[in-house]
């Protein structure tokens, strides 16, 4: 069973670079976003397993999205994800999924 | 109390692509080990040869200090900035990748291969405006000395970045003995050594192995060999 990702980032070559990445992986599905409404009716649709938050969130915005998800899905893991390309990607998901289990 | 930890050489990720035969001294790409994802703010340590002429292309990054060391050969860069330039051995290269950067990386020679090590570190601050630097170091400065090359501090010796964070280059005469004093509380130092034969603190290392080192505010370093060469990579142990 795949797990569902949401990441959340400001720039949109990056975060359609994300996408291709996330959605690269069989055993991912990515679902990417720039913006913090978007990324809060697609956590009332979907059954998400992790939220990256990632490229251009200030502290602001960040703390918002995070109420906003928490109070839709107590239960949802969200990490901040920086680096932008592979390299730290799988690390860090397998890291917050480990710690999730 | 001072801790340690040590990171042998033959313990590091490894892929080999053909074009690129990569080690990495924390999980990075397909690589993954959960009790190496990073030293404090230590992310990344990339030990990279690249074939001639060969590279990454185009891709984007955020929010970390990249810093790139050419051992041997050189990388043609160019980045969405507009950044064009070509940083040999016995130069440092760093961008801040802030709020987003795009750049490609290659080895600038078609006949000879690349040996790059890639540092990232957690920035101090997110969202900074997106930098980029480089320079040509002194080299016969860091003869039996710890010669700092990346620094804090804009007006301080060599590139520096948005971390508290200090770099350092050796290369040491056989037998030399030195210490280095970390430069704030709270920072460790991950001590990377690039060839020969050292002893860091009582723990002997050879070529490409690494001790992080923190709880302490003083290492005791000794060279066991004639031109060993060792990277000191000063960070702070608390992840902003």
């Amino acid at each position: 069973m795949p797990v569902t990702i949401l990441y959340i980032g400001r720039d949109a070559d990056i975060t359609a670079v994300m996408n291709r990445l996330l959605n690269a992986r069989v055993e991912w599905i990515g679902i990417c976003v720039c913006s913090d409404e978007e990324a809060i009716s697609i956590c009332l649709e979907k059954q998400l397993d992790l939220v990256l938050l990632g490229n251009g969130i200030n502290q602001e915005a960040e703390q918002k999205l995070r109420e906003k998800l928490l109070a839709l899905r107590p239960e949802l893991k969200i990490v901040q994800h920086y680096g932008g390309g592979s390299g730290l990607l799988y690390g860090e998901i397998m890291s917050a999924l480990r710690e999730q289990n | 109390m001072s801790q340690f930890i040590l990171h042998p050489a033959n313990t590091r990720g490894h892929a080999n692509h053909g074009w690129l035969n990569a080690h990495h001294s924390f999980s990075f790409a397909n690589y993954y080990n959960p009790d190496r994802m990073h030293f404090g703010v230590l992310r990344v340590l990339n030990d990279d040869l690249i074939d001639g002429g060969m590279g990454f292309g185009a891709h984007p990054h955020d929010n970390m200090e990249i810093i790139t060391i050419p051992l041997a050969g050189a990388i043609a860069h160019k980045d969405s900035m507009g950044n064009s330039a070509v940083i040999k051995s016995g130069e440092i290269q760093v961008m801040s990748a802030g709020t987003g950067v795009s750049h490609s990386e290659f080895n600038a020679n078609a006949d000879e291969q690349l040996n790059l090590l890639q540092i990232w570190l957690f920035p101090k601050q997110k969202n900074v405006t997106p930098r980029y630097d480089q320079q040509t170091l002194n080299v016969e400065a860091r003869h039996n000395n710890f010669q700092q090359i990346l620094s804090p501090n804009a007006d301080d010796e060599g590139v520096w970045i948005h971390q508290d964070a200090w770099f350092s280059l050796g290369k040491f005469d056989n037998g030399f003995k030195t210490d280095y004093k970390i430069k704030k509380t709270g920072n460790g130092v991950y001590a990377f050594v690039i060839s020969g034969e050292v002893t860091i603190n009582g723990q002997k290392l050879g070529t490409r192995d690494a001790i992080g080192v923190w709880d302490t505010d003083t290492i005791n370093f000794q060279a066991d060999c004639e031109g060993a060469e060792v990277l000191l990579m000063d960070v702070p142990m608390e992840l902003n």
